[in-house]
């Protein structure tokens, strides 16, 4: 950090930091709010103001504050003589444009609200010109696009202000993206993102292959912001701003920083053909464009907004010439354009504030009415314009005699003709200005009777007026060191330019008469120009930005939509499709060794197992439509696999594979009892062709993989799980050890899923009671599969006699779990089954009377006593569910076991029989919605009870239903 | 280790039941525990991140058993500083849910709150392939049921596609596993980073098959082109909190990817050949696209904020694809930023849109009370989420773009990236436009000529501080990120270190320290058996001993068998 270094974080931050004031400030009245608004401003100027000094005796000031080194990016500021004018120029103008707006802005605008947006787009842009990290410019510069976005949006309410707003965000934050990738090349072959670094490796960056790239890059930033050709449409829309707005973005700042960074990168990047043909080229089309347009636009500001372009394009040509005495002369007009063009836009919101329009054509005549705006707005225009002793004709004549002596592919002459074009038109618009707005006979169909406005207004512009005449009288004794010093900063060597008012009978000279005179004739055939102009048609930019965003939109929309659209089996397909060829084209990039194990002989009790297995497959593709036939189906298979683990010797398996294949078949016949029992035929043949193609494939690559891995052998962890299943988990069957013990944490983690499941069904069903669906559910006719006997004698007493044996076997394979086939799991499953054989028998409500214990608590402490068991470790130093156990002899029994391990096992079962309960709960909830009647006795015909009871119960009933 | 290592899933695990069960008839009761206990669990990983600090990798043993046969929780920097993101934002969604009364819409909020919450947690700390299934499957299924809170049949519609999907994701997970454990006979992640490496080329098929089949897995979760169709739907139509708690629900997949695919399938693997990265890369450029497209064509605002979830999901993944030190800082600290961009923008649509009278198509409206302030969130939050300074995007991009520097990928990733987020920025902004600008022109009815106009909806209230201070929290944290970009970069680049360096990952896995008495080394070893382990689970001295008792183990188990017991 050099002197004074200090100051620059602080000048950065503080327009962002007096952002805040305005909003609250405003509270205490309008010029308490202008004032504190200008504070940051002044207080910024100030410390520039102490800075200036060691600027001009050539030093340059540096500060750096570490921000993120894995990037490279550093809150690194440096202030030469470039940063130094544009830094004056961005808080000077600001300053004028507070005072300006204090008197311009309307009592319904909210002016806190336009302080705040006007400081933070004024420290986006001081941020850009004293950024040393160019990452943290490229921040700096998007920071402006978004600031800049909220300005000229301001006035909210006017469709002009949002689509101006949102095309110039378009253009200069897409500018603004491309940016970033042309910083990240220059700063990766420069080797660092600093740009005091990166301006001293010029040769290699023009080397480097990543040249051109980076160029391209940067210059659609820079271009996008300074409205360069094809880029310039964003610019007059913009204008549907506030004035003062407008005379800052497109005077001082925002457009001025495209401008700005092609002159900081300037030494590295000019110089070259390609820097060249781009640049130069693109500024003279723009400059020609930008005038011819602004000749005809009736809208002050808009033909301000062109004339702005036009200037821009000049800028911009001047910089591509990559002569340091035409870089040079760009600096100088950068001074000269900021003061006459500042001055006008704030004339013409006078003018708009005043006449209550801005239309040339309903305007004229003003010079009387408005004598003093009048005067200001002829000195800048005709500054404008070029006329001698007014600043504009001294950068211009420069600019004709660099331009007059440039060659473009050979030709010596048409970047001076063209140039001079430019300038004959800019004369033009220029004389219009005053011309057709303040001269002439005074009318009297005025919107509103104009006059000249406070002097408040009218300061700001006349300060600048006074500028525009002192730099064009005394330019050596004004601005020469100024410039010089810019300059120098931009080309990197000592500039000596001598700024004076006569050069001598120049080509220059006579390109100057040339401009002027034909200027003024083109001024006095304007009125027949302008019906050709009209009557000519034009590409309108707005229009076709308009078309493209909107199709863009539109096609967009249409594609997100349509792809994301719900087609659940359009989802699955390609998910399916997507997984099969890249599983594949993963299996065909490695090899495969040659198979280790023989093949097994087929028995012909598994062969037909297999074939039943295949068989049901098959039949469940076929008659999926059926939906209770292919739940039987499914449980076929089911069985099958289950059959196949106790081929495998896979006890434990085949008992879990049972138990769940009943339970969830169950389940699924009693919540088929509410769907259709059709499915429709949604898919047409070729939809279904490829879902089938699909599903083979699916179903091949499966098998291929499984055949493939079958074949092999390989060691695994399971040789030590069998080994220490004993001593280490006290549990002779392996899997229930794997289950509670060596994995007991996957388990937990399981019986919450099924303690959510629950949950989470009970939920839904809540849900759907309380929506549309329960009225569907009242209305729904399920008289006709409904059976006479709902609650046929045999079954409900072939189920009590079944509960307690159930129960019994449950226990057993409870209590046996750890050492035999078993386990919580199993055992939980078989109690639910022998429950859910109970409900099926007698109806809920019966059933539901003679249970005490509630399901939610039940998942609950299966959950709680599951966690605690696993708790309960940490007490014994231990972590989280180790188990213990030992050996216990009372002498009555056997001596026995006890493990921590069991606790565990039963918080499994309270959580599976839980689970499995709580969904019966939740599906016979939406029976009796559906109108099932509740029943009180255990069967629908009691043979215990006399008939007569029985009518009287039955009577009894319907009472209570009605 | 500690305990504390485990605390994150078991204290929602016992605290979601009682939630359920015992509380489930009053709501203060419930939101009390449940923000209590979500305050303690961000108090726990505040604690853990500081124990990762220093890159010890702290390996917690279930049940006592030695790696790789029991399951264990890994803590390093990565685990730990997820499971901090994820009770911050667990925390800002939690208080943006009570105070917008979402969790009294429907049953269980709080239950499946903290369920999801210990799914997810879970997922981040375990060491281990299966288990990583385990806490997929707990997660979705919460997440299931806080997606169709309150129900609703569109919403319910929306929850079918996402659980569908997901089971389908889940099935594969299944084959995934299978496959992985038929080739290395493990699940451990540290160890199966060991067995990979010794696979040769020449019978790499079924383990390149394993590393995709989990990638495509993990890419359902990350709604990673083709797999993403799930997404837009899911969030559009989730409930705001909810859709704001997801924001790390994808997080979980591209974790996933990123350790799985870094610590046992990464670049050093020869015989897979930066098989993952080839295939990522392609599918994340796609993803990047789809989702600026479906930012740039929204006609309502919650599929916008859903297609510019997967747009940053893609951008994401673009960064992991490298699979290089550089990318996964860049990677981790997108993904940071994202997460709370995706949560500000959902608790912001739904503080706009319950007091919006049309719903949330993107067109002008009558303007709501606080046009000010929600147009003021939204362009705040809509930054963030385009990525354009001053909040954290805008470095979240630059790292990736830098990180993204393969002659190969350059031109695509950065066009992917750079596009990507013009067409976000145009959506946003037409957006923005339309629904706060635009809305000021249209004369509000409440001061119509004769008063004739009755207010739009008379229950509409002002959000308090309260309702606005999760979204503005979220909003700071994004501040934050980019303020703190140095420190937050330096423990990334840590992380990013630690991850690509899996020795110590390794090394702390398997071989248990000295302190730590392992139940096996009083007990007995089964080593003897195993080719893989032996000389990586045990200090030479202990073999011995080791042998002797595990023959002796042996001796007993089958005694056990065949006597049936004592």
């Amino acid at each position: 950090m050099t002197e004074g270094g200090g100051f620059l974080p602080i000048i950065a931050m503080l327009p962002f930091l007096g952002a805040l004031l305005p909003g609250l400030m405003i509270r205490a009245g309008r010029n308490v709010c202008a004032v504190t608004t200008a504070m940051p401003t002044i207080l910024a100027l100030v410390m520039l103001a102490i800075l200036a000094p060691s600027v001009f005796s050539g030093e340059v000031i540096e500060a750096e504050i570490a921000w993120l080194p894995a990037l490279g990016l550093k809150a690194s500021f440096f202030l030469d003589g470039l940063g130094l004018l544009f830094a004056g120029m961005i808080l000077g103008v600001g300053l004028l444009i507070t005072l300006y707006a204090r008197f311009y802005l309307a009592g319904e605008d909210p002016m806190g609200v336009f302080y705040t947006y006007l400081l933070l787009f004024q420290g986006a842009m001081l941020g850009i010109v004293i950024s040393d990290n160019i990452l943290l410019l490229l921040i700096f510069w998007e920071l402006t696009s978004l600031s800049s976005f909220l300005l000229i949006g301001y006035w909210k309410h006017l469709p002009e202000g949002r689509q101006g707003a949102r095309m110039a965000l378009a253009v200069t934050g897409g500018g603004g993206l491309a940016m970033i990738g042309g910083m990240l090349i220059l700063g990766n072959i420069a080797g660092s993102y600093e740009l005091t670094e990166i301006l001293a490796e010029t040769e290699a960056i023009q080397a480097s292959d990543w040249y051109l790239p980076a160029l391209i890059l940067i210059l659609l930033g820079t271009f996008t912001k300074s409205a360069q050709f094809p880029f310039h449409f964003w610019l007059p829309h913009a204008m549907a701003a506030p004035t003062p707005v407008s005379a800052y973005l497109h005077s001082a700042t925002m457009v001025k920083a495209g401008v700005f960074l092609m002159a900081r990168l300037w030494p590295v990047l000019a110089g070259t053909d390609a820097w060249f043909y781009i640049v130069a080229t693109t500024g003279l089309v723009t400059m020609v464009i930008g005038a011819l347009i602004a000749l005809f636009k009736d809208d002050l500001k808009a033909l301000l907004a062109f004339s702005t372009v036009s200037h821009l394009g000049l800028l911009t040509m001047l910089l591509g010439f990559g002569t340091p005495v035409a870089a040079g002369v760009a600096v100088f007009h950068i001074i000269n354009h900021l003061t006459f063009k500042a001055s006008l836009f704030m004339c013409a919101g006078i003018v708009d504030h005043e006449a209550h329009t801005r239309d040339i054509k309903r305007l004229g005549g003003l010079a009387s009415l408005m004598p003093v705006t009048f005067a200001i707005s002829t000195v800048a225009a005709l500054s404008m314009a070029g006329i001698p002793l007014f600043n504009g004709f001294l950068s211009k004549e420069l600019m004709l005699e660099e331009a007059a002596h440039t060659t473009w592919a050979g030709n010596p002459q048409i970047v001076g003709i063209v140039a001079t074009i430019g300038a004959l038109l800019s004369v033009a618009y220029s004389f219009r200005f005053v011309a057709h707005v303040f001269l002439g006979p005074v009318r009297d169909d005025y919107p509103h009777k104009p006059h000249d406005p406070p002097f408040g207004m009218y300061a700001a512009p006349a300060l600048l007026a006074v500028l525009v005449v002192l730099i064009g009288v005394f330019p050596a004794a004004t601005v020469e060191p100024l410039v010089n010093l810019t300059a120098g900063a931009v080309t990197g060597q000592e500039m000596h330019m001598h700024l004076k008012l006569w050069h001598g009978v120049t080509p220059a000279l006579f390109m100057s008469v040339i401009a002027v005179v034909g200027g003024a004739i083109l001024l006095g055939l304007h009125r027949p120009l302008d019906r050709l102009w009209i009557a000519m048609p034009r590409p309108e930019a707005k229009v076709i930005f308009d078309w493209i965003v909107r199709q863009a939109a539109t096609v967009s929309g249409r594609i997100a939509e349509g792809t994301h659209n719900g087609a659940i089996s359009r989802y699955l397909a390609i998910f399916t499709a997507a997984t099969v060829v890249l599983g594949y084209l993963a299996w065909a990039g490695g090899g495969m060794a040659p198979a280790t194990r023989e093949m097994l002989p087929i028995p012909p009790v598994v062969g037909v197992g297999w074939v039943m297995l295949l068989g049901a497959t098959l039949a469940v593709v076929v008659m999926h439509r059926n939906r209770f036939r292919a739940l039987v189906l499914i449980g076929i298979i089911g069985l099958m696999i289950s059959a196949g683990f106790v081929y495998m010797s896979a006890p434990d398996l085949a008992l879990t594979q049972i138990s769940v294949e009943t339970v969830t078949i169950i389940l699924l016949l009693l919540a088929l009892h509410f769907m259709p029992k059709e499915t429709p035929r949604e898919s047409g043949p070729a939809l279904r062709l490829r879902d089938a193609v699909i599903a083979l494939g699916a179903g091949g690559g499966v098998a291929m993989l499984t055949y493939a891995f079958l074949r092999r052998d390989f060691s695994t962890i399971s040789d030590f799980h069998l080994e220490n299943s004993y001593s280490g988990g006290g549990g002779t069957n392996v899997v229930n050890v794997i289950l509670v013990d060596f994995r007991g944490y996957d388990t937990f983690g399981e019986i919450i899923v099924l303690g959510i499941a629950g949950l989470t069904i009970y939920a839904l069903m809540e849900a759907l009671l309380a929506g549309p669906a329960s009225r569907r559910l009242r209305n729904w006719d399920f008289s006709r599969d409904r059976s006479r006997d709902r609650h046929p004698l045999m079954m409900v007493v072939a189920t009590r006699v079944m509960m307690p044996i159930a129960a019994v076997v449950g226990l057993y394979i409870f209590l046996r779990g750890h050492n035999q086939p078993g386990g919580g799991f199993v055992a939980g499953l078989v109690i639910s089954i022998a429950l859910l054989m109970q409900y099926m028998a007698s109806g809920f409500a019966w059933t539901q009377g003679r249970q005490r214990i509630e399901y939610h608590s039940m998942i609950g402490s299966g959950v709680v006593i599951a966690g605690l068991t696993g708790v309960g470790a940490w007490f014994a130093g231990q972590p989280f569910l180790t188990s213990a156990f030992g050996y216990v002899h009372l002498p009555p029994i056997e001596e026995f076991e006890l493990a921590t391990a069991a606790l565990f096992d039963l918080g499994v079962f309270l959580a599976v029989l839980g689970a499995v309960m709580l969904t019966l709960y939740s599906l016979s909830r939406i029976a009796r919605y559906a109108g099932e009647t509740v029943n009180i006795g255990p069967m629908d015909y009691d043979p215990s009870q006399p008939p007569e009871e029985m009518a009287r119960e039955e009577a009894e009933r319907r009472e209570e239903e009605g | 280790m500690s305990h504390w290592i485990i605390a994150p899933v078991v204290l929602p695990a016992l605290l979601a039941p009682l939630i359920a069960f015992v509380m489930r008839h009053d709501m203060l009761l419930a939101r009390t525990a449940s923000i209590a206990g979500t305050v303690a669990l961000l108090v726990i990983s505040i604690g853990l991140t500081g124990a990762a600090l220093d890159g010890t990798v702290h390996v917690y043993r279930l049940g006592d058993w030695p790696a790789p046969f029991g399951i264990v929780l890994v803590l390093d920097r990565l685990s730990a500083m997820m499971v901090l993101v994820t009770a911050i934002l667990a925390l800002i969604a939690l208080v943006h849910a009570v105070a917008s009364g979402w969790d009294a819409r429907g049953w269980h909020f709080h239950a499946l709150f903290q369920f999801q919450l210990m799914g997810i947690c879970g997922a981040f700390l375990t060491g281990d392939v299966f288990n990583l299934f385990v806490f997929f499957e707990v997660l979705l299924i919460a997440s299931y049921g806080l997606m169709i809170h309150s129900g609703g049949k569109v919403r319910l519609r929306a929850g079918l596609q996402y659980v569908v999907m997901n089971l389908a994701g889940s099935t594969l997970f299944l084959f995934a596993v299978g496959t992985l454990y038929a080739v290395t006979g493990t699940l451990n992640i540290a160890d199966l980073a060991v067995k990979v490496q010794e696979i040769p080329a020449e019978d790499a098929a079924l383990l390149r098959v394993a590393a995709m089949l989990l990638m495509i897995v993990f890419a359902i979760k990350a709604a990673l082109f083709p797999v993403q169709f799930w997404l837009p739907n899911t969030y559009a139509n989730a409930p705001a909190p909810v859709a704001a708690l997801f924001a790390i629900m994808t997080k979980v997949g591209a974790y996933a990817i990123l350790r799985v695919h870094t610590v046992v399938f990464g670049p050093h693997v020869e015989s897979l050949e930066g098989l993952p990265g080839d295939w990522l890369f392609p599918a994340a450029v796609v993803t990047v696209a789809v989702g600026a497209v479906g930012v740039l064509g929204a006609r309502r605002l919650m599929p916008m904020l859903s297609f510019a979830v997967v747009g940053s999901m893609g951008t994401l993944m673009l960064a992991i694809s490298a699979f290089t030190p550089d990318s996964a800082l860049a990677a981790l600290y997108y993904m940071l930023h994202s997460t709370f961009a995706a949560a500000a923008l959902f608790l912001f649509a739904d503080l706009l849109l319950s007091r919006r009278a049309s719903g949330d198509l993107l067109h002008a409206a009558p303007q709501t009370i606080q046009n000010g302030l929600f147009a003021a969130i939204f362009f705040a939050a809509a930054i963030g989420m385009a990525g354009m300074p001053p909040l954290s995007g805008f470095l979240g991009k630059l790292l990736v773009l830098d990180a993204l520097r393969d002659p190969a990928e350059i031109g695509w990733a950065w066009a992917a990236v750079l596009a990507g987020s013009l067409m976000t920025i145009v959506g946003f902004a037409r957006a923005g436009s339309a629904l706060f600008w635009k809305s000021t022109a249209i004369p509000d009815l409440d001061i119509a000529p004769g008063g004739a106009a009755a207010p739009l909806a008379p229950e509409v209230t002002p959000a308090g501080p309260l309702n606005v201070a999760p979204v503005m929290v979220a909003i700071a944290l994004l501040a934050l990120l980019s303020v703190a970009a140095g420190p937050v970069s330096s423990y990334l680049e840590a992380t990013a270190g630690q991850l690509h360096d899996s020795s110590d990952y390794v090394d702390a896995v398997l071989h248990a320290p000295e302190n730590e008495t392992s139940k096996m080394e009083t007990m007995g070893h089964g080593d003897d058996q195993d080719d893989g382990h032996g000389d990586e689970t045990d200090e030479a001295g202990d073999d011995e001993h080791g042998d002797a008792e595990g023959a002796a183990a042996e001796e007993e188990a089958h005694d056990g068998a065949a006597g049936e017991g004592h």
